[in-house]
Formats: C-alpha cells, sequence, structure tokens
C-alpha cells in the first residue's frame, strides 16, 4: 500500500478528478493549502504598497492505494495537473503502514477501496 | 415648520449613523487581520453608544449651546437636553424643530471619532481607547465644532465655509490620527512581514455603505428639502465618482492593474474632498476637486507614509486628513454665491480674502487637533496605558480585548 501526496494548480482540480476517475481511483481527500516552492509568489498591490512574495493558492490531494493502482494514479495526477508551466506541483509517494476502515474494522489491503 | 424639511433631516440622520455602523466598521473592519476584525466593529459600534450619550448629555450643549463670551466654547445651557425640544432654533434651522437639529449633529459627532480607530487599529488597549474617545469628542470635537459652526464661534465669525465637516470632521479626525498613529508606534512587524486586508468584500461593502449614508451626511447639511440639499446630493456623487475612478487609473498607471481597493479608497477620499465644498460648488467644479483629491491622497499614502515610516494602519490621515485639508482649500477656490447665496465667492470667483480664510481654517484646526491629541495621548498613557502587552497583540485584539473570535475553524 502507497500513500500518495500531489499538490496541484487550483484550477486544475477539475481536470485531475475526471483522469483519476478513469484510472478507477475514486477515494481522495482534497484540501486548501498555502505554499510557495520554485514559484515564489505572486505581487499584490494594497493602496499603492507592493506585498511581494505572499503564500500561493495550492490543491493538496491524498490517495491512499494498492500497489497496482500506484503507477495509473502517478500518470493521471500528471495527465490532468501538467501545463508545463513552473507552478504545476509535486507528487509525493510514501509506504503506508496500515489502513482501518472505521465501519467494519476491516484492515489493509482490503479497507483501502 | 415644515414637515418636508423635518423628514428629510431625520431620514439624513439615520444616513449618518449608517455610516459609522455598519459602512466605517466594515471598510475598516476588512482591513485588517482576522485576529483582529471585531477590535474595529466594537470600536465604532460603542463609540455609538458612548458618545450619543455624551452629545445629549453634555456635548450638544459645548458645541451648539449658547456662545459663553468670545466664541471658545458653547455653555451648559442645553446640558441634558434641557430646552431642547419641538421648537425650532431659528439660529440653526428655521423650519425644523431643535430636537431633529440635534439628533442630526450626534451623528457627525459619532463618527468623528471613530474614523480616528483606524490610525491605531490593531494595538490599542480598549479601556484607553475609550478614555480617549470620551476625552477626545469632549475636548476636541466639541470646541472645533462650536468654533466653525455654533453661534457666535470665533472661526464661523470670521466667514469660515465648511458645508458639512471637512474642517470639523475630517481634518480634525485626521490629523488627530497622524499623532495617535506616531506616538503609539508602529505594529510588530510593519514593513517587515506583509499585512494583507483580510476580507477586502468587507471593506468594498463597507466604501459603498459610505457613499450611500454620505448623501445625508452631505445633502442632509441643507437642513431643508431644498435646492441647496440637491446640489449638495450631485456634487458629492460627482466628485466621488471621479475621485474613484482616478485612484484605479493612477495605480493602473504605476503598477499595471486597477484594485477594488484603490476604486474603494479613492471613492472614500472623494466624498472627504467635497463634504466642506458640496454646498458651495457647481457639480463641474466637483469633478476638478474629486480628480485632485486621489492624486493628493494616493501620494500622502503611497509616498510619503511609505517615507516617512509611520504606521497610519488604515490611512486615517492619508484619506481624511489630507482629503479634508484639501476640501477645505478647495471651497475657498471653487465657492461661488451663485450656487449658496449665504456662502461666499472664492478665488477662482474673484475673491482672495475667502481662500486666505480657508487657508487659515486649516492651519488653526490642524494645530489646535495635534496639540490637544498630543496632551491627551499622554494623560491616557500616563493612566491606563494606550498600547497592550507585546503578546496581546501578537494573538490579536479580538482574544485579548474583545474574548471572542469572528471565525471558528471547526464547526
Amino acid at each position: 500500500m502507497k500513500y500518495i501526496v500531489a499538490i496541484i494548480q487550483p484550477h486544475k482540480l477539475d481536470e485531475v478528478m475526471k483522469t483519476l476517475e478513469d484510472v478507477e481511483v475514486n477515494l481522495v481527500t482534497v484540501s486548501n493549502v498555502l505554499g510557495r516552492g520554485r514559484q515564489k509568489g505572486l505581487t499584490e498591490i494594497y493602496r499603492g504598497a507592493k506585498e511581494v512574495g505572499s503564500l500561493l493558492k495550492k490543491i493538496k490531494l491524498e490517495i491512499a492505494c494498492n500497489e497496482d493502482f500506484v503507477e495509473p494514479a502517478i500518470q493521471a495526477i500528471i495527465k490532468g495537473a501538467r501545463t508545463g508551466e513552473i507552478g504545476d506541483g509535486k507528487i509525493f509517494v510514501s509506504d503506508l503502514y496500515e489502513v482501518v476502515r472505521i465501519r467494519t474494522g476491516e484492515r489493509g489491503g482490503k479497507a483501502i477501496g | 415648520m415644515n414637515s418636508g424639511d423635518t423628514a428629510w433631516v431625520l431620514a439624513s440622520s439615520a444616513l449618518v449613523l449608517l455610516m459609522t455602523v455598519p459602512a466605517l466598521a466594515f471598510f475598516y473592519g476588512g482591513l485588517v487581520r482576522r485576529k483582529n476584525v471585531l477590535s474595529l466593529l466594537m470600536q465604532c459600534f460603542i463609540i455609538l453608544c458612548v458618545i450619543s450619550l455624551q452629545w445629549i448629555l453634555y456635548g450638544y450643549s459645548l458645541t451648539f449651546g449658547p456662545d459663553t463670551g468670545i466664541g471658545i466654547i458653547g455653555g451648559f445651557d442645553w446640558v441634558g437636553l434641557r430646552g431642547v425640544g419641538g421648537q425650532p432654533n431659528p439660529d440653526y434651522a428655521a423650519t425644523i424643530p431643535h430636537s431633529v437639529f440635534m439628533i442630526f449633529q450626534c451623528m457627525f459627532a459619532v463618527i468623528t471619532p471613530a474614523l480616528i480607530v483606524g490610525a491605531f487599529a490593531e494595538r490599542i488597549k480598549f479601556s484607553a481607547f475609550l478614555l480617549f474617545t470620551i476625552l477626545w469628542a469632549t475636548f476636541v470635537y466639541d470646541p472645533l465644532g462650536h468654533w466653525v459652526w455654533g453661534m457666535g464661534g470665533w472661526l464661523k465669525n470670521l466667514g469660515a465655509l465648511d458645508f458639512a465637516g471637512g474642517i470639523v470632521v475630517h481634518t480634525s479626525s485626521g490629523v488627530s490620527a497622524l499623532v495617535m498613529a506616531i506616538l503609539i508606534g508602529k505594529r510588530i512587524g510593519y514593513q517587515e512581514r506583509s499585512f494583507r486586508p483580510h476580507n477586502l468584500p468587507f471593506t468594498v461593502m463597507g466604501a459603498a455603505l459610505l457613499w450611500f449614508g454620505w448623501f445625508g451626511f452631505n445633502a442632509g447639511s441643507a437642513l431643508a428639502a431644498n435646492e441647496l440639499a440637491a446640489n449638495a446630493f450631485v456634487t458629492t456623487n460627482t466628485a466621488t465618482a471621479a475621485a474613484g475612478l482616478t485612484w484605479a487609473l493612477i495605480e493602473w498607471q504605476q503598477h499595471g492593474a486597477p484594485t477594488i481597493l484603490g476604486a474603494a479608497t479613492g471613492a472614500v477620499a472623494g466624498l472627504v474632498a467635497i463634504t466642506p465644498a458640496c454646498g458651495f460648488v457647481n457639480p463641474m467644479n466637483a469633478i476638478f476637486i474629486g480628480i485632485l483629491v486621489s492624486v493628493f491622497c494616493y501620494i500622502a499614502i503611497a509616498k510619503v507614509k511609505a517615507a516617512f515610516k509611520y504606521d497610519d494602519a488604515l490611512d486615517v490621515f492619508g484619506i481624511h486628513g489630507v482629503g479634508g485639508i484639501w476640501g477645505t482649500i478647495a471651497t475657498g477656490l471653487f465657492a461661488e454665491k451663485a450656487v449658496n447665496e449665504a456662502g461666499a465667492n472664492g478665488l477662482f470667483f474673484g475673491n482672495v480674502h475667502q481662500f486666505l480664510v480657508q487657508i487659515m481654517l486649516v492651519i488653526v484646526a490642524a494645530v489646535f487637533a495635534a496639540v490637544m491629541t498630543w496632551i491627551l495621548f499622554k494623560f491616557v498613557d500616563a493612566l491606563v496605558g494606550m498600547r497592550v502587552e507585546k503578546k496581546d497583540e501578537i494573538i490579536g485584539l479580538d482574544l485579548t480585548q474583545q474574548s471572542e473570535a469572528a471565525y471558528t475553524v471547526i464547526e
């Protein structure tokens, strides 16, 4: 089991949800986050005063899946989120030790999907 | 007595109340960080409560009561509204009940100290703010109002023109705000970190409601439903429109984008600048007043404040001080008797004297407000301490001064 965390551009969320659905990855947690990478921040202006490099709005996706779905999910996120510009985001993949379905108490691969 | 006039001035009084709460409260509340929004709403709200009482108890008498001798202050004759009832007072407004004139003026006394709170926002102790506000209303607003508007007031006798409060309301509060901002010091982290407005839609809504309420402030100051009120209404809308557009264009030229905060700020500056002039100038000249106020206020906020590094948090001096001073001087330039027989001609209509009177008016009001505010600051600071503890400032005034939070993260 793997735990995938992806940081993407907010305006690409709808496309990523669609491409994930196409590879049958339906379970995903989404949150609004702020962050900063190589893109740095955008300049904002308040009454003539410039505020440079404020944090950027991003979307964070969290997906837990079995091994067979890891590569399709990664490819789906890239397909949906990529524009080729700086700021497209990142995908982090890590091992997942345990999953428990609260309703039934099932554990592991059975509980994930 | 005239029922049309009475109805208009009563309605105007309600419009001016709306300028303090919710208009100014939300205009300011949106500009601060989310941990301080309630403190701004509370300060505006409690001023409405406290100064309403101060006004009927003794403030009205000090400001408009029969002069005590040499035009400095009204007496105690009208304390507790003694003798202020249904009968008109022909010295001020012959066609409406005296109590209607009184309550209309009450709303002006309320909003003026509320304007100042933007200067010391996000770092003042609530008790100190409250004490300062009551003292400021008593020792700055009431005397100055008497000088300019009260029967026998020495500036009124010199021919000062201030139709709706460019001097009494805006120059006085704006200059006092600058003194307060300098004396109380900068907010922690000012100019090191970004201090972004937490809710610009609040600010825009507040600015729009200020524009709406200002028709009562300016057109209501005709104290009758007549041609003069109509002229004040038209000049107010015109100057405000010109100022809002001008500010947006300046930003577009300077930074490549027109901002809604800029347009809203410009509009408020336009409202301020036309305030002393609205009943004395024609609508075409109101356009000039509006365009120029945005130029002056933009320079004051984006250049002068940046150069001198004082933390006038919400630009009270930059908008109300600079705008009020410009409007008062502009009245001395553009006033014409063709608009208001009871007024005077300004410099552009051949009357140098009126221009000089207006300049003197600005200097007197600015020096008086600055000196008195300095004294009141020192007094209140010695008594209760003006500024909150560093820890409280970082936590935010909502939690430390009001013990409540504006927004929840989890239901």
